[in-house]
């Protein structure tokens, strides 16, 4: 598979931006923060800021009267290539690199999986309700639908009541047991998955509709095309038909609204971390806002604003592998 | 003497809506072995819906409603297509009938190489051959049409027009197959004459070579009278008429084909068609 | 008097970056009213490009498109006076005209914008201009496109065309869509219009048999060029470039065919 190198390095540049007007995006915003709850801080705890992490602070928020903007910006990229993000407020000054990354995988984890579960089962079912158009299975599709558009708190809190406080079958919040803490044992990982389980299956259901829908409807497109009569004409097997030359045209579409959708699937991960208690980033990202904490909000921004870039390019490459014009068009 | 490939007898099909519409209306014909016979007719006259029903390539809502289609192949046994179970079908085409689409570019699936799409054919109908028989297979299909061993990984867009044709009709022509379909009916696809030339010289010079039978499905009549054998006039689902292709354009006997016939200007007849 | 004239017309189009496509080469041709030039090419032969440069979808890289020895203002009042005086006919009756409007609106567009009859005279002027195009205007100036046929659909398109009362008419590929028993009806329409109404007509086309009857003289582009231009007899009875002579060669002609194979070979492929 020959992927031309003007593609690559034009796409790479395209991300290379986007990642570089994020980040100094996230730079100014503190800046233009009408009222200045940073130096309040600073000054209810004066002498308690070790002099070093008084200094990123000023850095990471503009605080800092004797140097210039520019400089100021040189230092905040000096401290994120240092992978220093700063100090978080809410939590005794501990550094917003260690308690991001203490609660990224929690989310990566069930989210991510969540997400793929639902892409790729919605994609399978909505390929094979197109494929079969007019028969039974398409009372999925209302079925579907309707809980896609369910408001998912309202969901969650539904299948908490059900699942967990009625029939007892999963625990009702957090991450693992109350009293665990996270080693790499049998037990530990049941837990994890006892609690994932409910977060994750919502998760599931709720965008389900979306991706069958979509699917369903690419591939009553793709049908009607001339090479899915040739193929059948060939006298190929009709599940080679469906999968090899009907689902495989009709994903593409699929693959640019999954690129799309990440962004959603963030602000959907903090109604989930919310109703589930989970403690991944969403819920970091509540919790900082109720405490005005503003370096814990900014390092969460910017890695959430990475997370969304990098699914991006992770699409933009399947979409590159799975369909050779994209390669050709637009290098 | 009479040799039939392809008899068709009594052959209906509809579209099985309310009311039902008959799209397909008893069509016998006989085609001989090494024959090229000409379709032709309007859009909506049935030609392509009655090619698709000779292959049970129908989609609902139309449904074969009567009639019977026996291939008569080579080796002396009488096929009796509409009998086949679903997978004696998916054996019998492209096996023993082939067909090559005007719209190249539709045809021809955008996302996976030609070589992919050639290996397909052999995959499932060849499950003896090796991988590198198949591939071997493949190049030399390649080379016969003059497309090139060397394109076997390209993809389709990124051959002409011309060469996607040429690589059509290699796929038809994978398993040395005694009939070959052609439908050449997209009116926005036909405006290369240069190229359809130059695929109708490729189609006669393999003929020649493998003996295959033609059916040709278009609207293009001049074309048909100066490539078939013989020539059957569709409207509204019937034949109308069916006659040699000398005999239609000398001696036309049904209105209709009048009508078609004065259709086109002759370009290099006397000038005057059009009254000006 | 109108005229419109093609002056060393070039057009370059920029592919993948770095590397250009010459999709116009040097092309000049000079339209009056009261002829008819047609246009023949095979796809890729720029003549779509030509279209698009009359309809100002695209700008000549270089050279000059003039109306009766003017450039064609880019916009205000010149423009609306050119697109006034030059009318397109395209390809597909289908896509030209909107759906959710009557017949009757399709052409009193044209009629208000341009004000060309009083205004309590349009009903009148729309029920001419669907009579001279052979629609009976009764039965059509209520309807929605959809209802019509293909036939009839572009035969509202050529009155919405002539309701501005242009001197010049642009016909792209106007019979290429429709069933061929009526493609001669409309091509006679449009002959009888030509005639009629003193129009200067560029036909453009890739059918060389349609080329020679319809029209005065035809031009063969090839590869963005024009390699041949004459009276239409002599281009296709007598055709001088090499690729003319292909083109000739590769239409069907039956009569031709029939005469000269008085035995002939079991189907031979010329």
């Amino acid at each position: 598979m020959k992927i031309p190198v003007r593609f690559i390095a034009s796409r790479s540049a395209f991300y290379l931006f986007t990642a570089w007007a994020a980040i100094t995006i996230n730079f100014f915003l503190p800046r233009m923060m009408a009222g200045d709850p940073v130096t309040a801080y600073m000054q209810r705890n004066a002498g308690q800021i070790s002099p070093e992490a008084e200094r990123s602070l000023r850095i990471l928020f503009g605080l800092d009267q004797n140097t210039s903007v520019w400089e100021q910006y040189t230092g905040y990229w000096q401290l994120l290539f240092s992978g220093d993000l700063g100090r978080s407020f809410s939590n005794g000054l501990a550094p917003v690199g260690d308690i991001i990354s203490s609660a990224l995988p929690w989310t990566l984890g069930l989210v991510g999986i969540a997400t793929i579960v639902s892409f790729v089962l919605g994609t399978a079912t909505g390929a094979l309700i197109g494929w079969r158009r007019g028969s039974k299975a398409d009372v999925i599709v209302p079925i579907s639908t309707f809980f896609s558009t369910v408001p998912y708190f309202w969901l969650g809190l539904i299948a908490i009541a059900v699942f967990s406080s009625t029939l007892g079958w999963f625990p009702a919040s957090h991450a693992y047991d109350k009293g665990s803490s996270p080693v790499f044992t049998a037990d530990f990982i049941g837990q994890v998955i006892a609690h994932g389980a409910l977060p994750a299956i919502t998760i599931v259901i709720a965008s389900l509709g979306g991706w069958i829908l979509g699917m369903r409807n690419m591939m009553l497109t793709v049908l009607d095309e001339d090479y899915i009569t040739v193929a059948q004409a060939k006298g190929l097997p009709n599940r080679r038909v469906l999968w090899h030359y009907a689902a495989r045209n009709a994903m593409l579409p699929q693959l640019s609204s999954f690129a799309l959708s990440i962004g959603f699937i963030v602000g959907g991960t903090i109604v989930m971390e919310m109703v589930f208690s989970y403690p991944g980033i969403g819920k970091l990202l509540l919790d900082a806002t109720n405490a005005k904490d503003y370096p814990l909000m900014q390092g969460v921004f910017l890695i959430i604003t990475l997370a969304v870039l990098c699914a991006n390019v992770l699409a933009d490459v399947a979409y590159a592998i799975l369909d050779p014009r994209t390669r050709q068009t637009e290098a | 003497m009479p040799d039939p490939l392809l008899t068709v007898h009594d052959f209906s099909i509809v579209y099985d809506v309310d009311p039902p519409v008959k799209a397909v209306k008893n069509v016998t014909l006989e085609l001989q072995r090494g024959e090229i016979l000409g379709l032709a007719g309007e859009s909506g006259c049935g030609k392509t819906t009655l090619a698709y029903g000779l292959q049970r390539l129908l989609r609902a809502p139309a449904v074969i409603a009567s009639g019977s289609v026996t291939f008569h192949d080579a080796s002396g046994v009488d096929i009796d297509v509409n009998a086949l179970n679903v997978e004696e079908m998916r054996r019998f085409r492209w096996d023993k009938i082939s067909m090559v689409f005007q719209g190249a570019m539709n045809a021809l699936n955008p996302v996976t190489t030609i070589g992919a799409q050639l290996d397909d054919v052999f995959r499932v109908h060849r499950p003896d051959l090796s991988r590198r028989e198949r591939r071997a297979a493949c190049e030399e299909l390649l080379e016969l049409v003059a497309v090139g061993r060397e394109r076997i990984r390209s993809f389709p867009h990124e051959l002409s027009g011309g060469m996607r044709q040429r690589v059509m009709i290699a796929m038809a022509l994978a398993l040395r197959p005694q009939l070959m379909v052609m439908v050449m009916d997209e009116p926005t696809t036909a405006l290369d004459v240069l190229v359809q030339r130059e695929i109708l010289s490729q189609i006669s010079m393999l003929r020649h070579e493998f003996g295959f039978s033609v059916i040709f499905i278009t609207h293009d009549l001049p074309l048909l009278l100066e490539i078939s054998d013989r020539i059957a006039v569709m409207r509204g689902g019937e034949i109308i008429e069916l006659a040699p292709a000398r005999e239609i354009w000398e001696h036309p006997q049904h209105e209709y084909t009048k009508t078609l016939l004065a259709s086109f200007p002759r370009l290099t007849g006397e000038r005057g068609v059009l009254v000006r | 008097m109108t005229t419109l004239e093609f002056v060393n017309v070039s057009k370059r189009y920029r592919v993948r970056g770095a590397s250009t496509m010459l999709a116009l080469d040097d092309v000049s041709f000079t339209l009056h009213d009261r002829e008819t030039i047609a246009l023949v090419g095979q796809s890729g032969s720029g003549k779509s490009t030509i279209a698009k440069i009359l309809t100002q979808l695209e700008t000549p890289t270089s050279g000059e498109v003039l109306l009766n020895g003017k450039p064609i203002p880019r916009h205000g009042r010149g423009l609306r006076s050119y697109r006034q005086t030059l009318r397109m006919i395209f390809q597909d009756p289908f896509a030209s005209l909107n759906p959710y409007h009557s017949i009757r609106y399709h052409i009193e567009r044209p009629l208000r914008l341009d004000n060309v009859v009083p205004q309590n005279e349009t009903e009148t002027e729309v029920r001419r201009l669907l009579e001279r195009v052979r629609l009976d205007a009764d039965a059509v100036i209520d309807r929605r496109p959809h209802e019509l046929s293909g036939g009839q659909r572009q035969r509202v398109a050529i009155a919405r065309a002539l309701a501005s009362r242009p001197s010049l008419l642009i016909a792209d590929e106007p019979v290429s869509m429709l069933d061929v028993s009526i493609r001669l009806g409309v091509l006679h329409l449009l002959a009888d219009l030509q005639r009629e109404e003193g129009l200067g007509v560029l036909y453009i086309t890739h059918d060389l048999a349609t080329a020679r009857h319809f029209s005065d003289q035809i031009m063969v582009l090839h590869q963005g060029r024009v390699v041949e231009h004459g009276p239409a007899d002599d281009v296709i009875l007598n055709p001088q470039h090499e690729y003319t002579r292909e083109l000739r060669s590769a239409s069907p002609d039956p009569e031709k065919h029939f005469a000269t194979a008085s035995t002939r070979p079991q189907g031979g492929v010329a």
